[in-house]
């Protein structure tokens, strides 16, 4: 396979595992976030916990499988981003702490006050990360302040702080709330009773405020945004070197692919009518059909973000010519068909034993459940 | 310039988070493959009392795995934000491992790791027996490609610069898997782990049956841990031998430190036993040496000559000098990538081109180093000699000490009058932090001896860091320090907590203090 092509393919990748990430962590992240809000009393809690004890810790490679891909796929943005969002990469991974001790320890002392701790720290884990996605997101249609010396060291100038612009506030909005509606939709389907109404009652609320943040944070990159543009020949076969090409920032550029591509404008339409779609079906208590809409949801609105910037990955607005791009912040060829090989031999499996463990854990979690199995469940 | 307090504490950082990830990897890379053991024996024996054990000692491997598992993530996450000139330059071989470790081996531990806890009413016997092989298979190819990456770091082979994309990039793949270095520390590595995780439940079971509970229990638990442990401590100590040491410059680097060896000795070598080495006279102020056995081990041959540090260092001199030729040579092609000269320069001193980088530290210009930076470069080659030969020793020692107790464990077991032998269960008992001990010093010796190179020849640590403020570092560091000393207390308070509770906290009422318990609560 050509250079240029598996270019894009490790694009469409990338893509495809921030979706797989949002898809299937999201959601046990959703649950979390919802956890203090959604049981009332310790044996509720319970049983929301241990509708996603059994996959929590799976689902969490999608997200560490996503950065090893990135550090692998994309070197440069992997270095550039995670040293540039340096407290912010912090503060993803101290909530992400409280995740695997408070699935493991919550339930293992009876002390009311411990478990309460708990909740709450699951509640960090759950909604920290998702809103700093989004925040890191919205920075990176922005631009980010950063910009690379001869020997291609970054320097980032901005603050943790400049981050938390309201754009990038308000797409830390989407992200969360889409989170939050794919956990709601899971929680739905696996529970009875009064956890699966109030769960049914977050989806409606949440998928509501997707759809009004997602529509805004589009009319505010439609017409407050500038976007950047490659001005100089790229040669997408050529051996990487950022710093070999002109880029310049002008309004609108982030909607020239839509421009360009008429199929462009249905991602994010899909992204709406999934959205809707999975409020719909929530509403008609058919949570299964939700939980694949609002899947589905997760895939239009990270895919919107991709293809408005294509062929931007992280823009510099500090020195635009720094801009990192699917082009020139790649592996050699060798890495990407490598990668690209592993990714065809191991993501069918992975997808089938996944399959097979939620097939295996399939059904309600009841009261009953967790009273039965009092000292081998979370 | 890139300022040494910010270098300094960024690898003080890595340090503090990389020894405590390693408390954790040990026990679940050994304690996987023992629930396999007791899992098997349950099934072809059919008795529950192994299903017990499977369950009891799942319970302690689960909250030791969670934070294996917590600060995993902060491995994975530090190498993009505090080493990101790392990232970059070598991430076209480094990541990759990396992100086949996610697909091949995380994906499949954490997946099923869920399915052993959580799906033993769900699932028929032989499946779940399946579940738990496939967990402990993932989480051992995890180590595997976890040592891939860092085998390379030791040993940097199936690769080549790019001055183009100004980083390094694979040329061969196959030569970075099947790097000896990495090959050696994988099987040392998963070797101590099984190890670690036979004294674990050596030890608990020793302290039930030192307290007169769970007899039968105990006994069988302490059985399958004897035997295990003293496959392990065989294979820990056979393959971790110095043999691995002799491939790659980096490792005779090491060799020579860890053995304190200021000269190249007439092969074969003797092997110094104990010694006071030092820095300043660069000689050891007393020594005990035994003939012959260094150069035997270390070759395999009675003709092989090990180098000394005087000697590696003047190779590397010749090195630093060769090497600034490669770096204006570079610099000049950054500038104008069809500089004809230039190239053909770089071309001939590209193999030095690492170690003109380490005379950055010192000058930003690197040909106007001057004969005492040069001096500098050259000292800073060899790692500090004490923290290796003593480690080293100290790793050996505790070593042979767990082979001993896993002989006699192992022997008594096989006459079944180990219950007896008081002082044995109390060495056993007394043993449990050594595999800690051995692994934490491990670590120390191959990653500190590795310095001044985060990749040994190609890339000085001192330019692999982010470019970051001493005060970000300072920030993080503290939040490391006390989440993880808050973490710390929690796990070992349930540790301790279950471990002395025994199997009764299966809840099955077969156990000590169940009915007791039952009896007081009515």
């Amino acid at each position: 396979m050509d250079y240029e092509t598996l270019k894009l393919v490790w694009w469409l990748l990338v893509g495809v595992l921030l979706i797989g990430f949002a898809v299937m962590d999201g959601h046990d992240m959703g649950v979390g976030a919802l956890l203090p809000f959604v049981g009332r009393n310790d044996v509720e809690r319970r049983v929301v916990i241990n509708t996603v004890a059994p996959h929590w810790d799976g689902n969490q490679v999608w997200f560490i499988t996503a950065g090893g891909a990135i550090f692998a796929a994309w070197p440069l943005v992997y270095a550039t981003a995670f040293s540039g969002f340096y407290w912010a990469m912090m503060a993803v991974l101290w909530a992400l702490f409280f995740r695997p001790v408070g699935f493991d320890y919550r339930s293992k002392l009876q002390n009311p006050t411990w478990r309460n701790t708990w909740d709450w720290g699951l509640f960090i884990g759950g909604a920290v990360p998702p809103i700093i996605f989004g925040v890191a997101f919205g920075n990176l249609l922005l631009g980010v302040p950063f910009q690379f010396d001869d020997t291609l060291r970054s320097t980032y100038t901005g603050t943790f702080w400049q981050l938390l612009n309201p754009f990038a506030l308000l797409s830390g909005v989407v992200s969360l709330s889409m989170i939050v509606f794919q956990g709601a939709n899971f929680l739905m389907l696996r529970t009875e009773g009064d956890i699966s109404r109030r769960a049914k009652t977050a989806s409606l609320i949440f998928g509501a405020v997707t759809f009004v943040t997602f529509a805004l944070a589009g009319l505010w990159v439609m017409n407050g945004i500038e976007g950047y543009a490659i001005t100089s020949h790229i040669d997408p076969n050529a051996l990487p070197d950022p710093l070999d090409k002109t880029v310049i920032r002008e309004a609108g550029a982030w909607m020239h692919n839509y421009a360009l591509y008429s199929w462009a404008k249905w991602v994010p339409l899909t992204a709406f009518i999934a959205i809707a779609a999975g409020m719909l079906a929530a509403r008609m208590n058919r949570p299964g059909a939700a939980f694949i809409a609002s899947s589905v949801a997760c895939g239009g609105i990270i895919a919107t973000a991709g293809v408005s910037m294509f062929p931007f990955v992280m823009p510099s607005s500090l020195d635009p010519r720094s801009s990192l791009t699917v082009w020139d912040s790649v592996s050699s060829q060798m890495t990407l068909g490598l990668m690209l090989g592993a990714t065809v031999i191991f993501m069918p499996l992975i997808i089938f034993y996944t399959s097979w463990a939620y097939k295996v854990m399939r059904g309600k979690v009841t009261v009953e459940y967790i009273k039965a199995h009092d000292k081998s469940v979370y | 310039m890139i300022s040494t307090e910010l270098v300094d504490l960024s690898r003080l950082q890595f340090a503090v988070t990389a020894l405590y990830h390693f408390l954790f990897v040990p026990l679940t890379l050994g304690m996987t493959f023992l629930l396999v053991t007791m899992e098997l024996t349950y099934l072809v024996t059919a008795r529950e009392i192994y299903k017990d054990m499977v369950k009891f000692w799942g319970k302690l491997f689960g909250i030791n795995f969670a934070l294996g598992v917590t600060t995993g993530i902060t491995m994975e996450f530090q190498f993009g934000t505090n080493w990101a000139y790392y990232s970059h330059y070598v991430g076209d071989i480094f990541g990759a491992p990396l992100a086949i470790e996610g697909l091949m081996a995380f994906f499949l531990e954490s997946t099923f790791i869920g399915l052993f806890f959580f799906g033993w009413d769900k699932l028929g016997k032989w499946k779940h027996f399946m579940v738990t092989v496939l967990m402990a298979v993932g989480s051992n190819l995890s180590a595997l490609w976890i040592l891939i990456a860092n085998g390379w770091m030791q040993n940097p082979v199936g690769s080549d610069f790019s001055f183009v994309s100004m980083r390094m990039e694979m040329a061969n793949f196959w030569t970075i898997v099947f790097n000896p270095v990495a090959q050696a520390k994988f099987v040392h590595t998963v070797s101590a782990g099984y190890l670690t995780a036979s004294l674990f439940v050596l030890g608990i079971s020793s302290y039930y049956l030192l307290k007169g509970r769970d007899l039968d229990f105990a006994r069988r638990s302490f059985r399958v841990a004897a035997g295990f442990g003293f496959a392990s401590a065989l294979s820990v100590i056979v393959l971790g031998d110095e043999s691995g040491y002799t491939v790659g410059e980096a490792q005779q680097t090491k060799l020579a430190a860890i053995e304190a060896m200021w000269h190249t000795e007439p092969a074969p070598a003797s092997l110094v036993a104990f010694a006071l080495p030092n820095e300043e006279t660069r000689r050891n102020d007393y020594e005990i040496r035994i003939p012959y056995v260094l150069g035997l081990i270390g070759t395999r041959s009675l003709t092989g000559t090990i180098p000394g540090i005087s000697e590696i260092k003047e190779r590397n001199r010749q090195r630093i000098i060769d090497g600034v030729l490669a770096v204006k040579a570079l610099e000049a092609l950054r500038r104008d990538k069809h500089d004809e000269a230039a190239l053909k320069v770089f071309n001939e001193h590209k193999a030095d081109l690492g170690f003109g980088l380490l005379l950055k530290k010192y000058t930003a210009d690197v040909s106007t180093a001057t004969p005492e930076m040069i001096q500098q470069a050259v000292d800073s080659t060899v790692p500090k000699v004490a923290p290796m030969f003593f480690g080293f020793r100290v790793m050996v020692a505790l070593g042979f000490g767990m082979l001993a107790l896993f002989s006699l464990a192992l022997l008594y077991s096989i006459k079944g009058n180990f219950m007896e032998k008081k002082w044995l269960l109390r060495w056993a008992l007394l043993f449990i932090p050594a595999p800690w001990i051995a692994a934490e010093l491990g670590w120390v010796v191959a990653e500190y001896g590795r310095q001044p190179w985060t990749i040994y020849g190609v890339l000085p640590t001192h330019l692999s860091v982010s470019n970051l403020t001493p005060s970000n570092i300072y920030g993080s560091l503290a939040g490391f320090v006390a989440f993880y000393t808050l973490l710390l207390v929690i796990e070992m308070y349930l540790m301790v907590k279950y471990a002395r509770q025994g199997p009764s906290s299966l809840g099955t009422g077969k156990y000590h203090g169940e009915a007791a318990y039952a009896q007081g609560a009515r």
